[in-house]
């Protein structure tokens, strides 16, 4: 218990080379965290003097390397610490995955051993010069995500991201991610509604396959006062590309869905920005 | 460590099913209310206990929510659904004050939760219990397979969606279980396919082949493909009972022909 802040310290210092920090969260498990954080590392990623980090802490079920398209890749030790798995030269990657040596390997550690872990990821990793480090979580409100936001807390974390369906089923889960947000500080970017809605390739006719019976994440969000920054609608190219661990965006530059993350994606910057300039001034003043 | 299963709360109970997955989202809940409610159907006396203590959705999908919980001489009352006592169910979602409040807990207090839930619930005379768990391979999924051991589960059904990312993590799973000497009674593939209801055009919206594919590899048995259906979405939301109201649904047949083979696969008990 005693190294825990001499950890924070550390990662403190680590982290001052990160500009900034977003956590993805759900509180609901399939609802398309990763998939989320994968694409907004792609999309900031386009900007090749953009250098991005993707950090996938989900310990039991580490989708990140096969969605990014690196499964079976090692992660590599040098002097300065652990090497992030490059997709291209400006977006790295970290997951436990990459420490598997089987597909089949179940990691079944208990909360001390995986907070161990997240507090390697945050210490060890050498991400160099970073302007933006996306964190990816597991679903749920527990070990995992209060260690990173303790981890972290010194080192300031620009806000988080929270992904939902439409459905009641998932905004359950996410008003108390909400709640959890609010308790332990951390400030909300916005909430994304993925799965929203299901256009037919063939007819064009859209279908809610996942009805918004209580309102969805519109009314949600005016109810708890928290921004939307979008709405992703389903397409069935999003699934395909991720089991190719391809970006969506490359297979499909016009699709609604898309859009929507591009929009999504430069609001979450215009946070980020806003914040950072607050800050300039705060230190300027 | 004892030795063997306490007459307690359990003794009554003749079967217990886990239902797992590894991957969040799949739609454990789904099929862990949706087995329950065929096999009530069926004639059998069935209870559902819901230990993902961080997103409770069983009571909702039961149409339970809010409803009290209260103790009696051998420990707490599962809530009954039914006037005739056939359906009951214990969720960590009956004890929370706020619906909204997260249970953010880390491992030994999740722990301590499981092991009272599975030895404290009243649940008399059942036919079927159905454990609904959360995602992962952690602390709540070794506690509930710890705490249940003693009375020898029939075994796990694992949920996957059709994609790889799920795919991957059910694999992991299935180690899971070997490692913890649970049988695995087969996989049971989620949200596979939608058929417009415009055009009747079926899509794979989640890719398509991976629980068939991982059940062949793997060497457990594939219990069925239960494919996208709005109206089994909507009943979940709205709390009522698919199996009863949709007979025609898409859905309908997989899932009572999942329960079948389940039905199937239960060893006859000595009177």
């Amino acid at each position: 218990m005693e190294e825990v802040p001499h950890a924070i310290e550390e990662i403190k210092e680590k982290m001052k080379t990160v500009k900034h920090k977003i956590l993805v969260l759900s509180g609901k498990g399939g609802v398309g965290k990763s998939t989320f954080s994968a694409h907004l590392a792609h999309g900031l990623a386009e900007d090749e003097n953009t250098q991005i980090a993707l950090l996938d802490i989900d310990i039991c079920g580490p989708s990140i390397p096969k969605i990014m398209g690196l499964e079976g890749e090692q992660v590599h030790q040098s002097g300065s610490g652990w090497s992030p798995v490059y997709v291209e030269d400006n977006l790295g990657v970290m997951s436990v995955g990459f420490l598997l040596s089987s597909p089949d390997d179940a990691v079944i550690w208990r909360g001390p051993k995986k907070n161990g872990m997240i507090k390697q990821f945050l210490r060890d990793v050498d991400w160099g010069e970073v302007d933006y480090l996306i964190v990816d979580t597991p679903p749920g409100t527990s070990d995992e995500h209060l260690s990173v936001v303790r981890y972290l807390a010194t080192a300031h974390i620009d806000g988080a991201v929270i992904i939902t369906t439409p459905q009641e089923v998932s905004l359950q889960d996410v008003r108390k991610e909400i709640n959890f947000c609010r308790k332990v500080k951390l400030p909300i970017i916005g909430v994304v509604e993925n799965m929203s809605g299901f256009i037919c390739p063939k007819c064009k006719k859209e279908s809610q396959i996942f009805p918004p019976t209580t309102g969805g994440a519109e009314l949600m969000c005016q109810d708890l006062e928290v921004p939307l920054l979008g709405r992703v609608p389903l397409d069935p190219l999003i699934g395909k590309n991720c089991d190719k661990g391809q970006s969506f965006f490359i297979d499909a530059p016009d699709s609604p869905a898309t859009l929507a993350y591009r929009s999504i994606i430069q609001r979450i910057q215009e946070f980020c920005n806003l914040h950072q300039s607050k800050e300039e001034n705060l230190i300027s003043s | 460590m004892e030795a063997a299963a306490e007459p307690g709360n359990l003794a009554g109970v003749r079967h217990i099913i886990l239902v797992l997955s590894g991957k969040g989202g799949v739609g454990r809940s789904t099929i862990s209310t949706e087995l329950a409610l065929a096999l009530r159907h069926a004639g059998k006396k069935v209870g559902i206990l819901d230990v993902d203590l961080c997103g409770p959705s069983i009571p909702r999908m039961l149409g339970a929510q809010g409803r009290a919980v209260h103790q009696c001489d051998r420990g707490w009352a599962p809530v009954f659904l039914d006037r005739e006592q056939s359906i009951s169910l214990m969720s960590v979602g009956f004890l929370l004050e706020k619906p909204d409040e997260a249970v953010v807990w880390r491992g030994p207090k999740k722990n301590a939760l499981i092991k009272q839930f599975v030895s404290d619930v009243a649940w008399g005379e059942l036919d079927y219990l159905v454990v609904d768990t959360p995602p992962g391979t952690s602390d709540e999924h070794m506690a509930t397979i710890e705490a249940l051991r003693p009375y020898q589960p029939l075994g796990a059904l694992v949920v996957t969606t059709p994609q790889a990312v799920s795919v991957g993590d059910v694999r992991r799973e299935l180690t899971f279980c070997r490692k913890m000497g649970l049988r695995v009674m087969g996989i049971v593939e989620n949200m596979s396919g939608f058929t417009c209801p415009h055009c009747t055009e079926c899509t794979s919206v989640f890719s398509r082949g991976g629980g068939e594919e991982l059940a062949q590899l793997a060497g457990v048995p594939f219990l069925g493909s239960v494919p996208l259906d709005p109206a089994l979405m909507r009943t979940l939301e709205e709390g009522h009972d698919f199996i009863q109201e949709f007979p025609g649904s898409p859905a309908f047949a997989a899932l009572t022909s999942i329960a079948q083979k389940i039905l199937d696969a239960t060893p006859a008990c000595l009177p």
